[in-house]
């Protein structure tokens, strides 16, 4: 799975743009991201994240620009123009999507087995009793007892969804997750145990991933660089800790300051 | 018999129909397990009850053939005495309960226990032709599926079952997937005849009401989907024909008093008429006998 | 044993024999013609020939006697028949501004040239049984003749039109639509195959369909902005002529409802359209039609699909048409114990492999509804 020749950069978006009639989504968004890298995208609502981060999954088509995965065949390709069953196989391999709603990124009344299970069957595993051992393995990992395993995710926790999406999402040893305020929604307390473990797996897996969020906490513990946007666009970009400890724009300091009162 | 009712085409539909029809079924031919959408007619038996099947056989048939029409493996039960009679009107084609003698066979819910030979056409009615529907209702996104190869959901289907029941819990129209592409709904044909559809004989698949055929050409590669660690299992009752005694064959359970009895006996009624008439036996055939 | 599935030969003969004299009913009540239920339950007729998709009242007549006055039935065999008829063309399509109206009424004016005329409606009947009827050989008294029409009455909506308040309909080009009785449905179905599949739809799906946006499930605000029933001519261009020609003439009911407008910042607000166009004197149809027609149009109107079962157009095409939906409903009357027996060996085998506690494989019955 590692990258034997550290070529280039895992995924390129070029001059991203997306337009609601005359109201701009995001524009002008350009940046790499290199593989084993956790990029943090910040804004406030409307800020245009939602759209950039749908534009760079696959889930939106940009009006304009590029958005370049390394892929495992042909190295570097526009997601935007390959052929929709080539953006489907990169969405059940090579890409996985964390939605902020867990209802909506899984299968509510398949059970907890099933839902992990899914993706593997999905690349062609055909052996039951190993289907069942991997799922029993990552939910352990995203600490749901195994004991659940039969159980569906509509008899879950709030907190406990989020894991079990999270644990159907990796299972497969995704090269690029696409996390859309994965803490949002969940109270606080489960909130830092999530964060905890999401950082616990970034580690240990060594995980390439986007991460949109309003939440500074969660840049914070979790991303190595970090995008501000404001009414569309990109308004300031660097290391996470540089961006958060020494906030050059204005909008900027603005949010660090409003999240050192709370 | 050869009355044919003047006031109609031969088989009833109009040529036109029929050649837009063979095209369906040569574009089915040619995508072994694909659903290929084609103008269904209007038909004078309700929709559900063997259009799809119907317009199949009356666009392969011609006034040589020897028809033969099952329900529930059985030529005497009502739909089957009525589709035959239909062709028997529209088409003047000579018909007969023997599979062997039969060039088309229209079937609804079986494959019969003789072995098919080159030459000889299937035709099932087909109610619902997606294996996928009662995993995702919209067509448009099944559609999209089938053309991507994407049928992780089928499994987890299976997985679902096995999870909860120990074993997959389908006991007809049983997913199969056709030469390594297309995932195929083999019609509600119990699991037993599933291993049958890889034969000699062609194969046509008509479903009237949601307008699709699909084939499979002879010698077709057909397998009935499963896990290593839970393949799949043809069951059926365990328990000889009370008739014939066949031991192979698929059986009816028929509830033969007020207290509860029961005899078992074949679903094919030409295979167990067959073997009776060439002195088979069952445990129960005795008394019938004289 | 097998009796009640097989062997069925005579038994359906017999249930035919049996059949035509129950339709005939008591031979000492005189029989009904079919000009009687062509002149007398025309309402019948109507909606025969509207869901039935062919225009002849006679043999719609026909049907309704045959079927007994089960009209999905009569239905049925209407487009049983329909289907052996030859196509030997498309008419022009037929100009319902020149419709010679028996009926007229918009809700959106007071008045408009032409006027409201009323026609020969149930509105304002008060729903009383009127037993007058039941002692036959009375003839009721003769109707008012009314000043006719001028041959011309414009529609409501183009009023509105002309100020620019209503969005205006895009004229596909020559594009001639396709035919839903000649291809198979696919999706997505587009406008013209979405009021064809409409306008032969089931009355009740469709009137249902319709009563769900008003009660809030994909609202658009309808007015009737116009209805009409009348009389229009046929045309139907003949090549060797080069010109068209009348081949006669349909009676059709027409709605256009204005509903809720659209408009942005950068596009000035405006109402939008729906409509339904049926065979016959059949306006609770053709209102049905026009509320559906317009949930249906969310996605080109720039509206939200708020998940109402009126803007799903699979949903909606699939499960209009009476004729495939009575046919696999009923099939289930069909033997399906092949199917039945498969099942039973399983549950037996689970049952036998999980002890026999019954609940856990309640679920393998509960399956689909037999196909």
């Amino acid at each position: 799975m590692s990258n034997l020749q550290e070529s280039g950069p895992l995924l390129s978006v070029r001059d991203v743009a997306k337009f609601y009639g005359a109201r701009v989504g995001c524009r002008d968004v350009s940046f790499d991201l290199w593989p084993g890298e956790v990029m943090g995208i910040v804004g406030e609502s409307g800020s245009g994240k939602t759209t950039l981060l749908n534009c760079l999954a696959g889930q939106l088509t940009p009006d304009h620009g590029e958005v370049l995965f390394d892929t495992r065949t042909d190295g570097l390709k526009d997601t935007v123009r390959m052929s929709e069953p080539e953006r489907r196989m990169l969405r059940r391999t090579d890409w996985a999507f964390v939605h902020q709603h867990a209802h909506e990124g899984l299968r509510m009344n398949v059970s907890a087995g099933g839902n992990v299970g899914e993706r593997l069957m999905a690349v062609g595993a055909r052996n039951y009793g190993q289907i069942r051992e991997e799922a029993l393995d990552w939910l352990g990992r995203v600490e749901i007892s195994g004991e659940r395993i039969d159980d569906r995710p509509s008899a879950f926790s709030g907190g406990m969804r989020q894991r079990l999406q999270i644990a159907r999402n990796l299972v497969t040893g995704p090269r690029l997750v696409f996390m859309d305020e994965p803490t949002g929604g969940l109270d606080v307390s489960v909130q830092a145990r999530l964060l905890d473990l999401l950082r616990g797996l970034v580690r240990e897996m060594g995980l390439s991933a986007i991460i949109v969020t309003h939440d500074l906490a969660v840049v914070r513990l979790l991303a190595d660089r970090l995008m501000v946007m404001k009414g569309g666009e990109v308004v300031e970009a660097g290391l996470t800790d540089q961006v958060l400890d020494d906030p050059q724009h204005g909008y900027t300091q603005l949010l660090v300051s409003s999240v050192l009162q709370v | 018999m050869d009355g044919q009712d003047q006031a109609y085409n031969f088989a009833y539909l109009d040529e036109q129909t029929k050649r837009m029809i063979r095209r369906a079924i040569l574009k089915g031919l040619a995508v072994p397990g694909y659903q290929v959408p084609f103008a269904s007619r209007e038909m004078p038996m309700p929709y559900g009850w063997g259009t799809g099947g119907v317009q199949v056989s009356a666009a392969v048939m011609v006034p040589e053939d020897r028809f033969k029409v099952i329900d529930q493996g059985a030529d005497d039960t009502t739909n089957a005495v009525s589709i035959r009679k239909f062709f028997e009107k529209t088409a003047g084609v000579a018909v007969t309960e023997r599979t062997g003698e039969a060039t088309v066979i229209q079937t609804r819910h079986r494959i019969p226990e003789e072995e098919l030979g080159e030459g000889q056409v299937l035709v099932y009615q087909v109610p619902i032709p997606e294996p996928l529907r009662f995993l995702e209702p919209s067509e448009v996104e099944t559609r999209k599926m089938h053309a991507l190869e994407e049928y992780g959901l089928m499994h987890v289907k299976l997985y679902e079952d096995i999870a909860r029941h120990g074993a997959i819990s389908t006991a007809y129209a049983y997913p199969v997937k056709v030469e390594g592409r297309y995932v195929m709904d083999p019609s509600p044909i119990p699991k037993f005849d599933n291993p049958k559809m890889e034969m000699a004989a062609v194969q046509l698949f008509g479903a009237g009401r949601e307008q699709r055929i699909y084939a499979l050409p002879p010698y077709t590669k057909v397998v009935s989907l499963d896990f290593e660690d839970h393949p799949f299992d043809p069951s059926k009752a365990d328990h000889p024909c009370d008739l014939c005694g066949a031991e192979d064959s698929y059986l009816d359970e028929v509830i033969v008093d007020d207290a509860g009895g029961r005899m078992f006996v074949c679903s094919d009624t030409d295979y167990c008429g067959t073997r009776q008439a060439n002195g088979h036996r069952g445990a129960l055939a005795a008394e019938d006998a004289a | 044993m097998y009796v009640a599935v097989k062997g069925g030969e005579r038994a359906i003969d017999n249930a035919h024999a049996w059949l035509a004299e129950e339709r005939r009913g008591d031979r000492e009540v005189s029989e009904l013609s079919v000009a009687q239920i062509r002149e007398q339950l025309a309402l019948a007729v109507n909606r025969v020939m509207a869901e039935g998709s062919m225009y002849d009242p006679d043999l719609a007549a026909l049907a309704i006697k045959q079927s007994r006055g089960d009209l999905i039935e009569a239905i049925f065999l209407i487009r049983a028949y329909r289907t052996t008829l030859p196509r030997f063309g498309y008419s022009e399509p037929v100009d319902t501004g020149a419709m010679a109206c028996d009926r007229r009424i918009s809700a959106t004016f007071k008045d408009a040239p032409g006027g409201q005329v009323l026609g020969p409606t149930f509105d304002y009947t008060h729903r009383l049984l009127d037993f007058a009827l039941a002692a036959e050989g009375l003839e009721p008294p003769e109707a008012v003749m009314a000043e006719p029409l001028p041959p011309e009455v414009p529609h409501v909506t183009e009023f509105l039109d002309r100020e620019g308040l209503i969005q205006v309909e895009e004229v596909p080009e020559d594009d001639t639509p396709r035919d839903l009785t000649r291809e198979p449905l696919e999706l997505p179905a587009g406008r013209p195959l979405r009021l064809q599949a409409l306008t032969r739809g089931d009355e009740g799906f469709v009137l249902g369909m319709a009563y769900s946006t008003q009660r809030g499930y994909g609202r658009n605000h309808p007015f009737v902005g116009e209805l009409r029933i009348g009389t229009v001519p046929v045309e139907v261009d003949l090549p060797e002529l080069g010109f068209a020609v009348e081949v006669g003439e349909v009676v059709l009911t027409e709605c256009e409802t204005v509903n809720q407008f659209v408009g942005s910042k950068t596009e000035p607000a405006q109402f939008t359209r729906g409509y339904g166009l049926v065979f016959g004197q059949t306006e609770r149809k053709a209102i049905s039609m026009a509320l559906v027609d317009r949930a249906l149009r969310w996605e080109e109107l720039g509206e939200d699909n708020v998940g109402a079962p009126a803007q799903d157009e699979e949903f909606v095409l699939y499960h209009s048409d009476n004729i495939q939906a009575t046919g696999f409903l009923e099939h289930i009357k069909l033997p399906h114990y092949v199917d039945f027996q498969s099942e039973l060996e399983l549950i037996r085998k689970l049952r036998r492999e999980a002890g026999t506690s019954s609940s856990a494989v309640t679920g393998v019955l509960a399956r689909e509804a037999a196909e």
